[in-house]
């Protein structure tokens, strides 16, 4: 979380307690610091503030999305179309309804090619099969970087009347909002925000209902009432973010294709991703021979944190649906993901350490498989 | 035709792979290598071995009962010095 969100978070928990529902003094405090935040973030997105709602975390936020899209095409079907690398929280969701429902036609998982990019004569014939009622598209792949082409997708969905749901939680606040989209999610942890916020705009011109009993809360968007306090210091980091938000790219594009460079010299490597469409500040790449657990934990001991897609560092046997989906290897994993500068001002120092021992990072983890000569 | 069978079956990642690799090391060139995987990440890892090493995947199948996943793998050639720890031509790597 950038310092200035902190500040803002512990302040506001003394002046925004109350429940903003109510009508005394600090109730409408609470208010008025509610509707602040949710100014300030419509106004980042290019929205009206009624048309932003603040869920619990960004799945939460994304499943919402996916569920009250649904429920209101209800009347023309009930299936649902997305790329093959979305968030697991959109197809976990529309793999449940198909299997639920006993019918493998009410899911459909449009595949990528070997950057991930969506492939959209596909994603045309996909959502031209009648019964579809959405169509689910990433701004851009938190774990390869590569941005999809929004613009055209939107297009495609227009023609066949189809609404695009954007998941824009790895974009928000490294690149440009979304422009579009029929209905977009969000996160505050990815531009510096708290965790535990999400964010849901549905635009006014949107057919969106929330399945269930209605709600007074967030438009009727969400049954949880959002922490005021954790919502404005999402705005107050989402201020910052943007304002910096050019200069924060120049800075994460540049480190990032030192490190890209760094990781093709490495033996048997396979860097996957968009090398120029992309996200800023995300590099994955896999290594031959290499045990993703014991090179993240190797590379912690050295002082780096990083992710790994790769199966024996989940909890399933399964690894990383986005790299299965462009083909990559998926053993021996490393997923960078660099934050904002605010939160890590030295970070230039450290990526020429870890530049420096990533080659003996990863020799020490293949000799402990007897892997070193292959 | 040299066939050599590598039954990895039970291994996890990137163990499958590795044993693939240690059969490939002094295989000559046109040897099929049947490798027997019940670990699901070799579905896409065997693949993408004979994509960065330039080998062939003739046949993925699944068996069942007990389920695990068969390849056949023809070696095309071998990289002129693989004991170097894959330097050179042994060196695949990838940067799109």
């Amino acid at each position: 979380m950038l310092p200035s969100a902190r500040a803002t978070l512990m302040a506001a928990l003394d002046a925004g307690w109350a429940d903003p529902q109510r009508l005394y003094t600090e109730a409408r405090r609470a208010r008025a610091l509610l509707d602040q935040a949710r100014e300030l973030l419509a106004d980042g997105l290019g929205v009206r503030p009624p048309e932003v709602s603040f869920l619990p975390g960004g799945p939460a936020a994304l499943r919402a999305g996916l569920e009250g899209l649904r429920y209101a095409g209800r009347r023309r079907g009930a299936r649902m179309v997305a790329t093959a690398v979305e968030h697991s929280a959109i197809l976990t969701t529309g793999r449940y309804h198909a299997v639920q429902a006993d019918n493998p036609l009410l899911f459909a998982e449009v595949g990528v090619d070997r950057v991930g990019r969506v492939d959209l004569p596909a994603f045309e014939d996909a959502i031209s099969i009648p019964g579809t009622v959405l169509a689910a598209v990433q701004s851009a792949n938190g774990e390869i970087g590569t941005r999809q082409p929004l613009e055209r997708a939107h297009e495609l969905c227009r023609t066949h009347g189809i609404p695009l749901f954007v998941d824009a939680i790895a974009s928000l606040g490294r690149d440009p909002t979304p422009e579009h989209f029929d209905v977009l999610a969000g996160d505050a942890r990815s531009w510096g925000g708290p965790a535990g916020l999400g964010v849901l705009v549905v635009p006014e011109r949107t057919r969106w209902r929330r399945p269930g009993p209605t709600s007074e809360v967030e438009q009727g968007r969400t049954d949880v009432e959002p922490v005021v306090a954790v919502a404005l210091a999402a705005a107050e980091a989402w201020r910052q973010t943007r304002a910096n938000r050019e200069n924060e790219a120049a800075r994460s594009s540049a480190i990032i294709a030192r490190l890209r460079a760094a990781a093709a010299d490495l033996h048997d490597v396979d860097v996957v991703g968009d090398a120029d469409d992309r996200l800023p500040h995300v590099l994955t790449f896999s290594l031959l021979y290499v045990d993703g657990e014991a090179l993240v934990i190797e590379l912690d001991r050295r002082g780096f944190a990083v992710g790994s897609g790769s199966a024996c560092t989940s909890n399933t046997l399964e690894p990383s649906h986005v790299l299965a989906a462009i083909g990559g290897l998926t053993h021996g994993n490393v997923r960078i993901t660099l934050p904002l500068n605010a939160i890590a001002p030295t970070l230039e120092g450290d990526v020429d350490r870890f530049i420096t021992e990533l080659p003996d990072a990863v020799a020490v983890v293949r000799s402990q498989l007897g892997a070193s000569g292959l | 035709m040299n066939e050599i069978e590598v039954d990895a079956r039970g291994l996890r990642c990137p163990l499958p792979v590795i044993r693939l690799a240690a059969a490939a090391q002094d295989a000559p060139a046109g040897t099929r290598i049947v490798v027997l995987t019940s670990d699901p990440a070799a579905r896409h890892d065997i693949p993408a071995w004979c994509r960065m090493r330039d080998h062939e995947l003739i046949e993925i199948t699944q068996e069942s009962d007990p389920t695990y996943l068969r390849f056949v793998v023809v070696i095309r050639s071998q990289p002129s010095n693989a004991a170097g720890g894959g330097s050179g031509s042994a060196r695949s790597s990838r940067a799109t």
